[in-house]
């Protein structure tokens, strides 16, 4: 026992504590910060340095794109790597330390919310600075964005709620076909809806409203399922929201005009960085305030007992319909900006293939955690997109992969934790000194 | 009239491949509580295996200069693929459900989709994107029945899968594997610990159901001669709504929801236009499931998911 105290208050060695030592101490601030100046080092400089590395151009996705089709270049890459994130980062964040936590102690006394707020200024102005150099990257950052709101919509009910829903895909249909109905049908003249009906110019304002739209009409469709689906436990919401994933999806093959099995095209371009982003992290506000409420509480309630939560006062039927309609409506905001993004859908792109990259994606991440679903979301997307030289490889690494993570660890690799933004945010100069 | 009775015998080979397909999910379901989701993949690799039992008798023939009947080949591919294609279930019991026995049933769902990934995305990488024909081992000959048209192949397939599910509930009823598959069903707890093993049980069932789908895929070849390699995504996810409406773990109500979900698809498509076929089709599996949450023959046990 002695000996094992004193094994603890020897000084660590190796190249752990080495690594441990080199990034400790450096609050959240510091980080983005220094994510920040890397970038700003790629904007003004990036193309000098890929030059005298010999690469044609910029790596777009980390030079993951680069790597796989031309092998050749993989010293220059990681030349790159080294030259732009690595050291630029470590070295910033390392000389910034003491401001840093600084200014993240001043940060902490105030209100959560402000601290947030700069947090997510540098953040986002990283990723503005970072999409500004292709338009390639711009669309997977969106992308993953709403893949983050899907991800998390549906934890809400595979996770929080511990049912297995399939219709994620049709909610995020009826959302996308609400959003774009509404925006081509004011705001834009296109051939469908013919011109528009409210000034073209107020189109990019009402965006937000017409995203809210396109939730509600997701939560009205996700009241259909819920109303039978909820009188009985067990795989009977899997059958029931698959049928009428099938049905939503047939159903918008057969209504001519929003455009049939043609799909809808030429939306406006609203779906900006900045709106996706913002859009992004209210729904993660919102999802993380929701799971944490009672009302959350008491999902989690009726997923591990249900019969002792309903004695408990918990309405189980009206939560679990509510928490239904709450995650619905979220992938109905998601499908409206995926709609935005890229400027078309067609039924094809909600069937049984976006299903299972959904489930991928919260599976992977983890069940019962915001920060799972992040992580997931991310993952995935960023995964997906790195390994498209490999082309249908992709389709076997990536299942393989996550069946590697069922077997290791069933609920996901973040599974049941807390997203607390706060314990985030805290300068970490203090925990070295307690140490 | 005669289109009726003409709808009704589409209707009966559609719902063969329905109910073969659909007997796969419930006997899993049955002893595993689970869904096999990669079951309307291994119907697509039986379909693929077919197709090379196929060709590679028929090359035997046209070497040996053996000159087999187009019937006899046609039994041997379907009897050397059951075989074949039950390793391929077997295999994926042992992979990706026997870990996860104990872990949450979503986990296994999960594992279950990306191991159909994999079946689908493996076969493109093999074969690549062209799509084969399957080869026609028996004459088409179409015979008439007043005005109504049946070729030998639909008298074949719906024959044939009759036979098999026949075949299956004798298994079931009577030999000494099927009791122990209607014990382990009927107590998954306590039958292991009176000496049988859920470790033969549960590939016992994955083989059985997967040799049903690759024979379901072989009919399917006569029928469509066209293969690809997402033949078994609609196929299966049907299947499987179907096995859902016979009653989870009901090997006669799958068979039978196999056939009501042909009947229902054909006379949809029959009666309102052809492209309204799944909204109405689903729309009206809807509405049973709203009235009868256990399906047909399905016990009404509350199961809790083990998450």
């Amino acid at each position: 026992m002695e000996e094992q105290n004193e094994k603890d208050q020897r000084p660590k060695k190796g190249f752990k504590a080495w690594l441990q030592k080199l990034f400790a101490g450096i609050p959240l601030i510091g980080w983005l910060f220094s994510v920040f100046g890397a970038v700003l080092i790629e904007y003004f400089l990036g193309d000098l340095i890929s030059y005298y590395l010999g690469l044609p151009k910029i790596p777009v996705l980390f030079g993951f794109l680069t790597v796989l089709k031309k092998p050749l270049l993989i010293p220059g890459i990681i030349g790159y790597l080294i030259l732009v994130y690595g050291l630029p980062i470590l070295l910033i964040a390392k000389s910034l330390r003491k401001p840093a936590n600084k200014l993240a102690a001043f940060l902490d006394k105030g209100p959560v919310s402000i601290g947030a707020i700069i947090h997510l200024g540098f953040f986002y102005g990283a990723m503005h600075f970072w999409t500004d150099l292709s338009d390639y990257r711009l669309l997977v950052l969106k992308l993953t964005m709403i893949a983050i709101m899907l991800t998390l919509s549906i934890n809400v009910i595979n996770g929080y709620m511990g049912e297995f829903s399939c219709s994620h895909p049709g909610f995020m249909a009826l959302g996308a076909y609400g959003a774009s109905t509404i925006t081509l049908l004011l705001f834009a003249n296109d051939k469908l809806f013919g011109d528009a009906l409210l000034p073209v110019a107020l189109g990019f304002y009402f965006f937000p409203l017409a995203l809210i739209g396109g939730g509600l009409i997701a939560a009205l469709g996700a009241l259909v399922i819920a109303i039978p689906s909820f009188r009985t436990r067990g795989d009977y919401l899997a059958i029931i929201s698959l049928a009428f994933l099938f049905i939503v999806k047939s159903l918008i093959e057969n209504l001519e005009f929003i455009g049939g099995p043609r799909g809808m095209s030429s939306q406006p371009n609203y779906a900006n960085l900045p709106m996706v982003f913002t859009v992004m992290v209210l729904c993660i506000w919102i999802i993380n305030n929701f799971v944490r409420s009672t009302m959350g509480k008491a999902l989690n309630a009726v997923r591990d007992n249900e019969l002792a939560a309903e004695v408990m006062t918990v309405n189980t039927r009206k939560t679990k319909i509510i928490a239904f309609m709450f995650a619905a409506f979220w992938a109905g905001v998601a499908g409206g900006l995926f709609a935005h993004v890229l400027r078309y859908v067609n039924p094809g792109s909600f069937g049984i293939q976006r299903l299972a990259e959904i489930l991928a994606m919260v599976y992977f991440g983890g069940l019962n955690s915001v920060t799972g679903s992040i992580v997931g979301a991310v993952s995935i997307s960023i995964l997906s997109e790195a390994l498209r030289p490999l082309e249908i490889y992709k389709w076997i690494i990536i299942p393989l992969l996550l069946i590697l993570v069922m077997l290791f660890r069933p609920t996901g690799l973040i599974a049941f934790t807390e997203f607390n933004p706060k314990e985030l945010m805290k300068p970490k100069k203090k925990r070295i000194e307690e140490q | 009239m005669d289109l009726f009775l003409q709808n009704i015998v589409n209707a009966l080979q559609w719902g063969s491949f329905y109910a073969l397909i659909a007997l796969g999910y419930s006997m899993v379901y049955s002893i595993l509580m689970l869904f096999n989701f990669a079951h309307g993949d291994i119907f697509m690799v039986g379909a693929y295996i077919g197709f090379g039992v196929a060709t590679a008798l028929l090359g035997f023939v046209a070497m040996t200069g053996i000159p087999l009947p187009g019937w006899l080949i046609l039994i041997l591919t379907i009897i050397i693929t059951m075989f074949i294609t039950s390793f391929v279930g077997i295999f994926i019991e042992r992979v990706g459900y026997r870990p996860l026995r104990e872990a949450p049933r979503a986990s296994a769902a999960i594992t279950g989709l990306m191991i159909g990934i994999i079946l689908e995305t493996g076969n493109l990488a093999i074969l690549g994107a062209r799509r084969l024909s399957f080869p026609q081992l028996i004459e088409s000959t179409t015979y008439q029945f007043g005005g109504v048209y049946v070729t030998n192949k639909k008298i074949l397939i719906v024959g044939v899968s009759l036979t098999l599910m026949f075949l299956l509930h004798r298994f079931i009823q009577k030999s000494k594997w099927g009791m122990a598959m209607r014990a382990m069903s009927f107590d998954f707890e306590a039958v292991p610990l009176m000496g049988i093993s859920i470790n033969r049980i549960a590939p016992l069932t994955f083989a059985i159901g997967s040799a049903l789908a690759a024979a379901a895929g072989i009919l399917y070849g006569l029928a469509y001669p066209v293969l690809d390699p997402y033949m078994g995504i609609l196929l299966g996810w049907k299947a499987f709504v179907a096995a859902i409406l016979g009653g989870r773990g009901s090997i006669l109500g799958a068979a039978l929801a196999g056939f009501m979900l042909g009947f229902i698809e054909i006379f949809a498509a029959w009666i309102f236009p052809s492209t309204l076929r799944d909204v109405i089709a689903y729309s009206i599996i809807l509405l049973i499931l709203t009235f009868r949450p256990h399906g047909f023959f399905g016990k009404a046990h509350s199961t809790q998911l083990r998450l």
